[in-house]
């Protein structure tokens, strides 16, 4: 073993000193990555973490307007805008291993209410009852979500930015072509079946009726396609008296096999396009505004798309009909809709959480509310904005979604419920795509449930 | 058996190894950041990743604080799960498939074309193969979606031929994911092969030549066996990087449609983030870390005895 030439004219002590060196600095290094505890937050920053993808930009156009408005207010805290661009599912993921860490973990954030009572139980978030208890425009909220910000425990994390209904959209102009009424509402699911076959047989390159079925589009499938269905059957996911999950009900299987209805006799896209990642974006931006599709089944805030931005469609108002989904087999109330919602929430790890609750009810004041809902098509949960003739005028669909309120019905909120409504994407994917029949599908939706929630929390229907 | 002469003589043997242990020691001391690093970096992950499996840890919820200590319960249901099987299945397609079969055939086809066409072509014909292997995977893999996609580059040329291509994505899941693998990694074994065959000395297949054996027989039994070890140790290379593929399927099919391209990897990440249990996630890395390393064993037991 010869040195090298360099080393061999280093004396062995500067030898020693030197790898010490060299090891100091790596131990300096792995410690820099720990990160010496919380150095990294500060009660003069908040960070708020919210969704962005090419078809929903609205919320940062608020939340910039909210930042400038509440620095301008105080010169001491500065809010840090962290947007996350991906689509929810990912975003969720994202959500939540920030939240696994102090360092990375949101002061405020943009929540879906159904994921509040899981990220209460994991401890992500911190109750704000203190804070809305002398907040004056609390009032304004409607009661009814005031409800929906509140976690197990029976206090409130989140406040309703807007909440959305889930009807039909449908092409006029294309129904004309196939001979079908302009003003168009089907009673019964065979009402939808009938005039999805009609357009098929009149308009053969016009995908009849879009209803999402993929485990790629995630909650979207849960709640947009098949709790649409289930919500209209006899059958319900979940008994709110009880408190108990329904196993083997016949609604569930009817569901998916409407689902398979459509799929198998090709009334809905092909199978490339269904299952394809971006399909929710492909119906908003692409395929209903080109009259590529005839009808789907998704939620009121998708003309919120087509007023202005990238994908601005100007003649939306001209094409595009409204009809409310049918139960099954027109037992009453006759329809149905589901309602869900997003909110602004404190993150548990926030080091100034005076100063983040003074960011959202910026945020979500007055004029910020106006503008939230009325840029992104959704249905106002604040009473003096509701009556408002801007709010009111601002767009012909509102007026068609406020009115499915009524019929409207809410996820079970049950911290388990994310990865409930993840067995049933799995359940319409595989039915869709032919990997097993509703029977087959439901057996496999109703082991995984108790799997899930154990034996004692469900019940056979 | 004789005994060293150092044993003969303990005091001044044993000074002269504590000198020399001493030295030794002195010399490796740089390597211990790197050991460090490897072992906080590698290791660290590894051992969580093992001890995260026998927990019920969720990514939100109760559970995600509170994970318990539940033994081997998440092998018990992985393994009674029909879908696991399935997902072994696939993987064990996949690495057959695009790698072991794959990537190897075709590099050493194309090293041993290249070695017998025009250096112009052979440089060309390099380009294109390395510039697959060059991009990063996200970028490959969206390549491959658009050109396996129905309105995509493959069924756009069938269509200018007059043939009408099927939805590829959604009826060969498998077929097209293990096309694009082929497509992204053949470079590797291709340069690979082309470094070893151009080791061989000339005066071999020469004398070869002369003895009046054909290009075949000298390629099965002059060239194969003298790059054996180039081979396996390319086997290996390979197959463990293509069982860490994940961007490429995720991306062409999600796993989709249902689970029929699901391999380990993608149910590992769909278990662990889509459906929020890391703990059962875990579990299932851990059994395709377990796999890749029966397939190195394999492959060493095959390497051995021509190292020694």
């Amino acid at each position: 073993m010869t040195p090298t030439p360099v080393l061999s004219q280093i004396t062995p002590s500067r030898r020693a000193l030197l790898g010490g060196a060299i090891t100091l600095a790596a131990a300096g290094a792995l410690s820099a990555c720990s990160g010496p505890d919380g150095s990294s937050r500060n009660e003069n920053t908040l960070r708020v973490v919210y969704q962005k993808t090419a078809a929903f930009q609205q919320l940062e156009h608020v939340l910039t307007k909210a930042k400038e408005e509440y620095e301008a207010s105080q010169s001491t805290v500065a809010i840090e805008l962290v947007p996350i661009e991906a689509e929810q599912d990912s975003y969720f993921t994202k959500l939540a291993l920030m939240n696994g860490s102090p360092d990375t973990a949101p002061d405020i954030i943009y929540e879906d209410a159904f994921q509040i009572r899981t990220d209460v139980a994991a401890g992500y978030l911190r109750p704000i009852d203190e804070y809305v208890a002398t907040w004056e425009e609390w009032n304004m909220f409607l009661d009814s979500v005031k409800d929906v910000g509140k976690g197990d425990d029976d206090k409130l994390y989140g406040i309703s930015l807007g909440t959305d209904t889930r009807g039909i959209f449908y092409n006029k102009k294309l129904f004309a072509q196939a001979g079908l009424p302009e003003q168009w509402q089907p009673t019964t699911w065979d009402d939808i079946l009938q005039t999805a076959r009609t357009l098929k047989t009149a308009l053969p390159d016009v995908i009849p009726f879009n209803m999402y079925a993929s485990k790629a589009f995630g909650e979207g499938t849960s709640m947009q396609s098949f709790e649409m269905l289930l919500y209209g059957t006899q059958d319900t996911l979940y008994d709110t008296d009880t408190k108990k999950w329904v196993t083997g009900s016949q609604g569930f299987k009817d569901a998916l096999t409407f689902l398979k209805t459509i799929y198998d006799e090709g009334l809905a896209p092909g199978l490339d396009i269904a299952l394809d990642t971006n399909i929710g974006s492909r119906i908003a931006t692409e395929l209903l505004p080109q009259g590529k599709v005839a009808m789907c089944v998704d939620g009121s805030w998708l003309p919120g798309g087509w007023i202005n931005g990238d994908n601005a469609w100007p003649q939306w108002e001209e094409s595009i009909g409204y009809a409310a989904m049918p139960t099954q087999n027109g037992k009453k109330p006759g329809f149905t809709s589901m309602s869900g919602g997003w909110t602004l929430a404190m993150g548990s790890q926030t080091k100034n959480p005076q100063a983040a609750f003074d960011f959202m009810a910026v945020a979500l004041n007055k004029d910020n509310a106006l503008k939230y809902y009325t840029e992104n098509s959704l249905i106002a949960v604040r009473s003096d904005i509701a009556e408002m003739e801007e709010y009111l005028t601002c767009n012909s669909s509102f007026e068609f979604f406020s009115s499915l309120v009524q019929y409207t019905h809410f996820r079970p909120a049950t911290p388990d419920y994310s990865r409930i409504s993840g067995s049933i994407q799995i359940a319409c994917e595989d039915v869709v795509s032919g990997g097993a029949s509703p029977e087959e599908a439901a057996a496999t939706y109703d082991k995984s449930l108790v799997g899930i929630v154990g034996d004692d929390m469900v019940q056979a229907a | 058996m004789h005994q060293s002469p150092a044993c003969g003589v303990p005091t001044a043997g044993g000074a002269s190894r504590r000198r020399h242990t001493g030295r030794a020691l002195r010399r490796e001391l740089p390597l211990l950041p790197a050991v460090l690093m490897l072992l906080a970096f590698m290791a660290g992950p590894i051992a969580y990743a093992f001890y995260g499996a026998f927990t019920n840890r969720t990514m939100s919820g109760y559970k995600a604080v509170n994970p318990d200590f539940i033994g081997v319960d998440n092998y018990v249901s992985l393994f009674s799960d029909p879908d696991f099987y399935t997902s072994v299945l696939l993987t064990l397609a996949f690495l057959l498939g695009s790698a072991i079969i794959g990537q190897n055939v075709l590099g050493m086809l194309v090293a041993v074309l290249m070695r017998h066409t025009p250096r112009s072509v052979s440089s060309a014909v390099g380009a294109c193969i390395v510039g697959a292997w060059v991009m990063p995977e996200i970028v490959a893999a969206f390549a491959c979606y658009a050109f396996f996609h129905t309105e995509g580059t493959l069924n756009t040329v069938l269509d200018a031929i007059g043939l009408d291509g099927p939805a590829w994505l959604v009826t060969f899941p498998m077929l097209s994911v293990i096309l694009a693998n082929i497509w992204r990694g053949t470079a590797f074994s291709m340069m690979n092969y082309n470094a070893a065959l151009a080791e061989i000395p000339p005066e071999i297949k020469e004398s070869a030549q002369i003895d009046g054996a054909g290009a075949l027989q000298s390629f099965f039994r002059i060239s194969l066996p003298i790059i054996r070890r180039t081979i396996a140790t390319n086997l290996m290379l390979t197959t463990l990087q293509t069982l860490g593929v994940f961007t490429l399927i995720f991306v062409m099919t999600g796993g989709g449609p249902g689970t029929r391209s699901s391999i380990l990897p993608v149910l590992a990440y769909q278990e662990a983030f889509k459906f929020s249990q890391i703990g059962y996630g875990s579990a299932i890395a851990t059994v395709t870390l377990v796999i890749g390393a029966v397939f190195s064993l394999v492959y060493t037991r095959v390497l051995r005895p021509e190292v020694e």
